[in-house]
């Protein structure tokens, strides 16, 4: 039904991420550095503001994961607390926006909403904030309140909370400050109580002031994680933007219609709510090279132990018996038994049936355990020569798999660095991205209206 | 001119070096501060107001800036807010501040005001964790326990109502007594997470295949009356191991926090005789419990509001006191006079046992650039005060050792 390429082109948004505490970054390269120095933040955001980058994002987790009860040794662990980096940030960029993944579950409203608006005030309207609703027990047990939230309930207070931040972000009018030497009038009379506010509902019940005066953007941009049909509801009712998974064009292009499906029944002009999928990238100077590249990352990403581990968290069973190299483990997931992995999202909701699918790929494609992982984790999405890369991310934008990518790369924290060297300068040419900043907050990179 | 401003017993540089601090709140102390030529009272929520001012205490030398903060509106009566319309109202996150001007200072230590009464122990460690990473071992947290006003904020309806506009009542007495307690609580678990992680815990050992050593990775598993954590925290040990903790003390409960919890105790002596009992106390609440060994700073707050002359700096105060309807009331001393007269009263005070000061400027910008200005050069000349940043860290230049860690197991 729809002709994407007579539609108007659509400009790509872009966001960067400095990776995190996973398998995806290769620590052990001799150019990995460290994913906790703040001089690899600064490096990796200010590389991406000289490619008029969208903006700067930070993941969060906020459990050491856990192996059969110790923590895990493998991958990347520790990482730094998201909103004093961001706000250190906005100290060395000057146009690119900052967007933090917070937890809705183990913060609350009044202490979250001042932050925020913080960020929005000391960035001069860059800050944004993903949402996130994923809880466990486990993770719960460093809260004072624990894991004292029903899975049920964490869209109920996830949505609660949006509502309660945004009249907490309202409640000082633009104008409530006169600041008047002369008179002595620091605010308006008419604006006395700024900050006034009052919210009763099933999770919060709290009234008082405010003590954030509006910020530059009013509300900071908001976006949602979560694709559940629970999570993309919630998105298009009360976020800005979604943050998908959706790599593949096909999956990804029938997401986009289902959020702009949804978006349009709940009222919300078109286009008011940007899909943006992580992507990960590998360049070279020829077809051939990229895709030796990839492979060579892909297996340092995935080294046979990932692998046994990748597995473990759909077959919750110790893996480390079975070869890497050989065939799928022959027993059926442990859907009863207490998670043998704790702290990592659990993405496959029916284990069985997830790994019925996987044994069945690996036997049409004859991968073995670590092939298969590699396959369905290692996550380099776009592989070619810059033209191609820049050619396959356009017309995925134009082609309705999404509005933009929050790229990501395997080096911290100068991976980045190619792609704004090389493929930036090509997506600029075809008019893809811009080539100046044109405003200065975030809504107003991102296209959004003002609130 | 400067032998006359020598102490008595003539030496004229002190065996223990002063420690200096500003403490910055809106625009300054006084509450007509915001009034004066110079204030930037449409300012008070950008960046550049506060890295205008920490860099100005940056070039004074100074140990360090504190940032107050709380999770309601300023008040102006024990419980409020009101509805004033001549008085400052609307702040900033304080952590957050100081994280901004974190890249763009390189010495000054940024100590945030945080809450501890309805915060997660959690999210402020690894804050202030963060903050330490990103200013190099700049960072420090003063704790702060919340007004009564607060808790409608958060909807703890088990915390109840409460005034305190009488401290005497035996409410509000429990309420301190609650707080306080919860506060020590608190900082045990700050300070534990602080410690979660061994400070070489990240091995990235590439023949292994191993990142961490998880032998180095610790639960804190801390179990209270107020809540129980169990960590690790998310964030690698900052670089100061522990970032020094403060508190503001007025009254025996929290004099004992301080001595438990903290590196630096805030008091408000009245007068050296105040000065010298407060320390005392301090240092008793110290030994009983079992940290005579550790440096525990007493710093006097002072509210400074300064002039060429004392004429001239009375007549500031009475001018602002005017235009506020009312005299400053403040839980520290005014001192309104000379930067001569300051450093001379800085200096007899420090034979209490004082350690140090922090200065409430009452007028910012004015009285932070006197105080960079008049009163370091001032206290230089007396050989009082450093003449260039030396320490790294701010725990080293606070004369803190690196901190061993409770959980670290010897090598072997
Ligand atoms: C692309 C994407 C990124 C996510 N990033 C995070 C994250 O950084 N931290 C986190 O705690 N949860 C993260 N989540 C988890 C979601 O917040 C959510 O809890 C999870 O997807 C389950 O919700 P759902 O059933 O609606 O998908 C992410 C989810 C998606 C889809």
């Amino acid at each position: 039904m729809t002709q994407p390429s007579r539609q108007p082109r659509k400009r790509i948004i872009l966001g960067a991420y400095l990776g995190g505490v996973n398998h995806h970054t290769v620590w052990s390269a001799p150019e990995a550095d460290s994913q906790i120095a703040f001089s690899s933040f600064r490096h990796l955001a200010q590389t991406v503001e000289r490619g008029k980058f969208d903006f700067f994002f930070l993941a969060e987790g906020l459990a050491i994961r856990e192996r059969l009860g110790r923590f895990f040794d493998q991958d990347v662990v520790g990482r730094p607390d998201t909103l004093p980096v961001l706000a250190a940030l906005a100290g060395v960029t000057e146009h690119l926006g900052l967007i933090g993944t917070i937890n809705a579950t183990f913060n609350e409203p009044y202490e979250l909403a001042r932050q925020l608006s913080s960020l929005d005030h000391l960035s001069d309207g860059r800050a944004g904030w993903n949402v996130v609703t994923s809880f466990d027990a486990f993770t719960g047990q460093n809260f004072r309140r624990g894991g004292f939230l029903h899975r049920d309930d964490r869209y109920v207070r996830a949505d609660e909370f949006l509502t309660v931040a945004r009249q907490l972000w309202d409640s000082w009018p633009e104008d409530a400050i006169e600041a008047d030497k002369e008179s002595g009038r620091f605010l308006r009379p008419e604006h006395a109580d700024a900050g006034r506010f009052a919210f009763s509902g099933k999770q919060f019940e709290i009234a008082g002031r405010f003590t954030t005066p509006r910020s530059p953007q009013g509300r900071p941009v908001v976006l949602q994680a979560g694709v559940s049909p629970h999570g993309r509801d919630f998105a298009v009712a009360r976020a800005d933007a979604i943050f998908s998974p959706f790599h593949r064009l096909d999956e990804a292009q029938e997401f986009y219609r289902d959020i702009q499906r949804r978006a349009a029944r709940a009222g919300r002009p078109p286009g008011a709510v940007k899909v943006l999928p992580s992507a990960s990238f590998v360049l070279g100077d020829t077809e051939a090279e990229a895709a030796e590249r990839q492979r060579e990352i892909a297996r340092q990403q995935v080294s046979g132990r990932t692998a046994q581990i990748l597995l473990e968290a759909v077959w919750n069973r110790d893996l480390s018996g079975y070869d890497p190299d050989g065939p799928l483990p022959d027993v059926e997931p442990d859907v009863e038994g207490p998670r043998i992995i704790q702290g990592r999202a659990v993405i496959h909701q029916d284990a069985r049936q997830t790994a019925a699918e996987w044994r069945e790929l690996a036997e049409a494609k004859g991968f073995s355990l670590r092939e298969l992982a590699i396959h369905l984790f290692s996550r380099t999405e776009f592989v070619g020569t810059p033209e191609q890369v820049a050619d396959r991310l356009d017309s995925f934008v134009q082609n309705e798999g999404s509005d933009g990518f929050i790229l990501g790369s395997h080096l911290t924290p100068t991976g980045l660095d190619e792609f704004v060297d090389r493929v930036i300068p090509l997506l600029q040419e075809r008019g893809a991205v811009r080539t100046e900043y044109t405003g200065t907050t975030l809504r107003e990179h991102l296209g959004l209206p003002s609130t | 001119m400067t032998s006359s401003h020598l102490p008595p017993n003539g030496s004229p540089l002190l065996d223990t070096p002063l420690h200096l601090a500003v403490a910055l709140d809106g625009a300054g102390w006084h509450p007509a501060a915001w009034r004066e030529s110079r204030a930037r009272p449409d300012e008070l929520t950008g960046a550049r107001y506060w890295a205008d001012l920490v860099r100005t205490a940056e070039s004074g030398l100074l140990d360090l800036v504190t940032i107050e903060d709380a999770l309601a509106l300023q008040p102006t009566v024990p419980d409020g807010p009101d509805d004033r319309l001549d008085r400052v109202r609307g702040r900033l996150d304080a952590v957050l501040i100081a994280s901004r001007v974190a890249p763009l200072t390189r010495h000054i230590g940024l100590i945030p005001t945080a809450t501890t009464t309805h915060t997660e122990p959690f999210h402020v460690s690894k804050a202030i964790a963060t903050l330490d990473h990103v200013s190099l071992g700049r960072a420090g947290l003063r704790a702060q326990v919340s007004r009564p006003v607060e808790n409608a904020h958060f909807g703890r309806r088990e915390l109840g109502e409460v005034s305190l506009a009488d401290p005497g009542t035996p409410a509000a007495r429990a309420f301190v007594a609650e707080h306080f307690g919860e506060a020590e609580d608190f900082l045990e678990v700050v300070r534990r997470l602080w410690d979660s992680w061994e400070d070489d815990a990240e091995i990235r050992d590439a023949a292994t295949g191993r990142f961490i050593d998880r032998d180095k990775l610790h639960t804190v598993d801390f179990q209270g009356r107020w809540f129980s954590v169990r960590g690790p925290s998310i964030v690698p040990r900052p670089p100061q191991g522990q970032p020094p903790v403060a508190v503001l003390a007025h009254e025996s409960l929290p004099y004992r926090l301080g001595a438990r919890q903290a590196d630096v105790v805030f008091v408000t002596p009245r007068d050296v005789e105040q000065a010298r009992a407060i320390v005392a106390e301090i240092r008793a609440e110290q030994s009983a419990a079992g940290r005579e060994r550790d440096t525990v700073h007493v710093f006097a707050d002072l509210v400074v509001l300064l002039a060429d002359t004392a004429e001239a700096a009375q007549e500031r105060l009475a001018r602002l006191d005017e235009r506020a309807g009312a005299p400053i009331a403040s839980d520290a001393l005014v001192f309104a006079g000379t930067a001569a007269e300051l450093a001379d009263t800085l200096l007899a005070w420090q034979r209490a046992g004082l350690t140090g000061y922090r200065l409430r400027p009452a007028v910012l910008p004015d009285d932070l650039d006197a105080v960079v200005g008049r009163l370091v050069p001032e206290l230089q000349r007396r050989g009082a005060f450093r003449t260039a940043y030396g320490e790294e860290t701010l725990r080293s230049r606070l004369g803190l050792p690196h901190p061993a860690n409770r959980y670290a197991t010897p090598a072997g």
